[in-house]
């Protein structure tokens, strides 16, 4: 986790961010690797929003060390900002005008020649399945149409890193499987880092390395499958008609920890499922009402490092304005 | 430094493209000065003769040169207040990433915001022939000239106080407790010469009441009404812009 490696193209050094005594991200260190996808996972209010904010220079920090491509965070601001895209959590295009507009002002702001912006934002805007409305008011676009025209946004200047924070939130499942398929496209197409945060366990298995993030801090830092490894085997959940009896029992076959899941139902982790499942059921000293078992999910491993599931915390005011605000831009 | 400018001029030519898209705006923005002109106007001029007044016949262009000022100070101070919002859930959050200085975005939300205001209140000039107020060609362009100078004023202040306030709840406070105590205590529909001293006083430290005196010279030119010398209205109203300025650049440039 802390190796200092030429490839790194991010390099963040015990960040500490507070708020009014508040550790919103505590003592973080980690490093983002040329040409990766990154991953940022954890619930709301972990922490993400906050380490993103800072790397791409929209908030100071109260201590630590954050450089991007060899530039300093603190200092070197205009240069950080020139080599990286980003895609907000809340949408930032400007409805009243159309996809084309919206392109040329952020051609504008990065100082790109008027000469090559008209082919790059039709090359951008190709890219995402655009092309064809490119000139209706952004206000006509769906939440799906304007992630991706802010997408293309964010590469129109050809950033080395491409922030994507929270990039599905919103959205409906479907539309949310085509975003992943640009950015994977895009992976494949392009020289380019990405750098994404997100709530949705199962979406961050695209990345390469993933950091799970919870209260400010990192717990866990690998590979999807690595990670997912750590939990020792199938994830078996039984309901039964008397756990505390049950549960015992597992424990002295096994040897493995048994939780209380949700709705009564206890889980434990085993190797080898398939063959566990049908001895248990004939020796099982409590009655089984039901049982399954399966592969364990990034959710797993949350669950087994933190206790809790990821869930939605309570909308703080601030939260509910942006909703509000949210619901207002998306007509 | 062209960067820059390049960066200020597209600021602004958003919200000039957003202002001309929006047509219900452009309409509405009639609607206010309309009802403050002929009825509240029509009907205050015409009770002078029942608390003994005279006739009344010089209230409403009087009360002209207030009217184009109102127009001018909340069009200027809501499209400089937009900044709060923008800047957290809207197009102003891109522009932040983006290698342009604050400053420059600041100057360019100030400029884009009086233009609109300036083109607002050359809207409410076309009234002028019903007051039988004579606006000549020198006159339409003094006139022009001041509202710019109000409205980066009016502006200034908007972002200094979207810099500090955050949140969306403080509009309305800030509408009823700044705003319409600013309108009404800056001589724009009655004259301030004669109040009660307290007005006065507050009148003073209101850079509108300096707005509205300047415009009224600049349309009517009648003694009677001047409440300070042109010149010293220009300084006033330069010097808190730029005064004002300077501090909301500086807020808005802060990092949290």
């Amino acid at each position: 986790m802390n190796d200092i490696n030429a490839n790194n193209i991010i390099e963040v050094k015990n960040l500490v961010k507070e708020f009014k005594g508040l550790r919103a991200v505590d003592d973080i260190t980690f490093s983002v690797k040329e040409n990766e996808i990154f991953g940022f996972l954890g619930p709301n209010g972990a922490g993400k929003t906050t380490t993103i904010n800072i790397i791409c220079t929209l908030l100071s920090k109260t201590s630590g060390e954050v450089t991007l491509g060899g530039y300093n965070v603190a200092r070197e601001r205009n240069k950080i900002r020139n080599c990286i895209g980003m895609v907000f959590q809340d949408p930032s295009l400007d409805d009243r005008l159309t996809a084309l507009e919206n392109l040329y002002f952020h051609g504008l702001l990065y100082n790109i020649p008027r000469s090559a912006l008209k082919e790059r934002s039709e090359e951008v805007l190709k890219m995402v399945n655009l092309s064809s409305r490119k000139n209706n008011l952004v206000m006509t676009y769906s939440g799906g149409m304007k992630r991706r025209l802010e997408i293309a946004r964010g590469l129109l200047h050809y950033p080395k890193i491409l922030f994507l924070d929270e990039p599905t939130l919103g959205l409906d499942p479907q539309t949310r499987n085509k975003i992943w398929d640009y950015i994977i496209k895009l992976k494949k197409s392009k020289n380019i880092t990405i750098f994404l945060t997100s709530h949705y366990m199962e979406e961050t298995e695209i990345c390469d390395r993933i950091a799970i993030i919870d209260e400010g801090k990192i717990i866990a830092l690998d590979t999807p499958d690595n990670l997912k490894n750590t939990i020792g085997g199938d994830i078996i959940t039984i309901l039964s008609e008397e756990n505390v009896k049950l549960k015992k029992y597992i424990k002295e076959i096994t040897g493995s920890d048994v939780h209380d899941a949700k709705e009564g139902e206890i889980r434990f982790e085993i190797k080898d499922s398939s063959s566990f499942i049908p001895k248990f059921i004939k020796n099982s000293p409590v009655k089984i009402l039901s049982i399954s078992a399966r592969k364990p999910t990034l959710n797993d491993v949350f669950l087994d490092l933190t206790g809790r599931e990821i869930r939605e915390e309570n909308a703080s005011a601030r939260d509910n304005l942006r909703m509000r605000m949210r619901g207002r831009m998306r007509h | 430094m062209k960067k820059e400018l390049i960066g200020v001029y597209t600021i602004w030519l958003r919200d000039i493209k957003r202002y001309f898209r929006d047509r219900p705006r452009i309409i509405a923005s009639f609607a206010q000065p309309i009802l403050f002109l002929f009825v509240l106007g029509t009907g205050i001029a015409s009770s002078f003769s029942t608390f003994g007044g005279g006739s009344g016949g010089d209230f409403l262009n009087f009360m002209f040169p207030g009217i184009v000022g109102m127009t001018v100070l909340f069009t200027s101070f809501f499209s400089a207040m937009s900044i709060v919002w923008d800047r957290e859930f809207g197009f102003l959050r891109e522009v932040l990433v983006t290698p342009i200085s604050r400053t420059s975005i600041v100057v360019g939300k100030l400029l884009g915001g009086s233009t609109i205001a300036m083109i607002q209140g050359a809207i409410i000039l076309l009234f002028s022939p019903l007051l039988k107020i004579p606006i000549t060609f020198v006159i339409f362009f003094k006139i022009i000239g001041i509202m710019f100078l109000v409205a980066m004023t009016i502006a200034t202040l908007g972002i200094v106080l979207a810099s500090v306030i955050k949140s969306m709840q403080a509009f309305q406070v800030i509408t009823n407790f700044l705003l319409m105590p600013m309108f009404f205590l800056s001589g724009a529909l009655f004259p301030l010469n004669n109040t009660v001293k307290w007005m006065n006083v507050v009148a003073k430290i209101n850079p509108l009441s300096y707005g509205i005196d300047a415009m009224r010279f600049a349309m009517l030119n009648n003694p009677a009404f001047q409440l300070y010398p042109l010149w010293l209205d220009i300084v006033v109203l330069a010097s808190v812009t730029v005064v004002m300025s300077i501090l909301g650049s500086f807020l808005f440039g802060r990092q949290d």
